[in-house]
């Protein structure tokens, strides 16, 4: 039984690890600062949430697994306030989508005039 | 098994620093150091486990916390309704 939840902690650090590593190279590679925030959002997500749930694995029914649990309870949280604050601030800063074949002709649908 | 997961996590955190010192525009900046933050954050919890010290985690609820108020305050500048 043991060995069984050793082989799945090991698993869901490693992904996590793999999730981590890959949402900075989209961070480091994307061509926009729009493209880029969807490459941190993998981050936050898949990658936080495979480490501490690996992590959860090893310490079992403790107040541990507690305070994991609040951990990425609050990262799941504010992640995406900050990600949708971000991207607000910087639409009204003036900062547009890199679009292939731009029909908007500069203009976002939805926002103010 | 934790160290694995912690030299992962330390790999990312100098892939968002490089985005945060290269970043063109200031937000690409806040980007980058709002996912250092949450790395920070589960390497934080990863040295814990190494150590043998769950008391690193209290650290990790409280910065993820800082995390979303630094954020918030950097933006606030930029808010459209201010003023």
């Amino acid at each position: 039984m043991e060995a069984i939840i050793n082989l799945l902690s090991w698993l869901f650090l490693l992904s996590g690890g793999f999730f981590c590593i890959t949402g900075m190279i989209g961070l480091i590679r994307f061509p926009d600062l729009f493209t880029r925030l969807h490459g941190a959002s993998v981050t936050d997500t898949l990658g936080a949430g495979f480490i501490v749930i690996g992590l959860i694995l090893q310490s079992g029914f403790t107040l541990v697994t507690a305070k994991l649990i609040i951990i990425m309870g609050l990262i799941l949280l504010t992640s995406p306030v900050a990600t949708h604050a971000l991207a607000q601030a910087a639409l009204h800063a003036g900062i547009l989508p890199k679009l292939d074949n731009d029909e908007t002709g500069g203009h976002i649908a939805g926002e103010d005039e | 098994m934790f160290t694995v997961a912690l030299i992962a996590v330390l790999i990312s955190l100098v892939l968002a620093m490089v985005r945060a010192i290269i970043g063109p525009t200031m937000f690409d900046r806040v980007l980058a150091v709002n996912s250092t933050a949450t790395l920070a954050v589960l390497s934080l919890a990863l040295i814990g486990f190494v150590a043998g010290r769950p008391e690193f985690l209290d650290i990790a609820i409280l910065y993820t916390l800082l995390n979303l108020i630094g954020t918030l305050a950097v933006l606030r500048y930029f808010h459209p309704n201010e003023n």
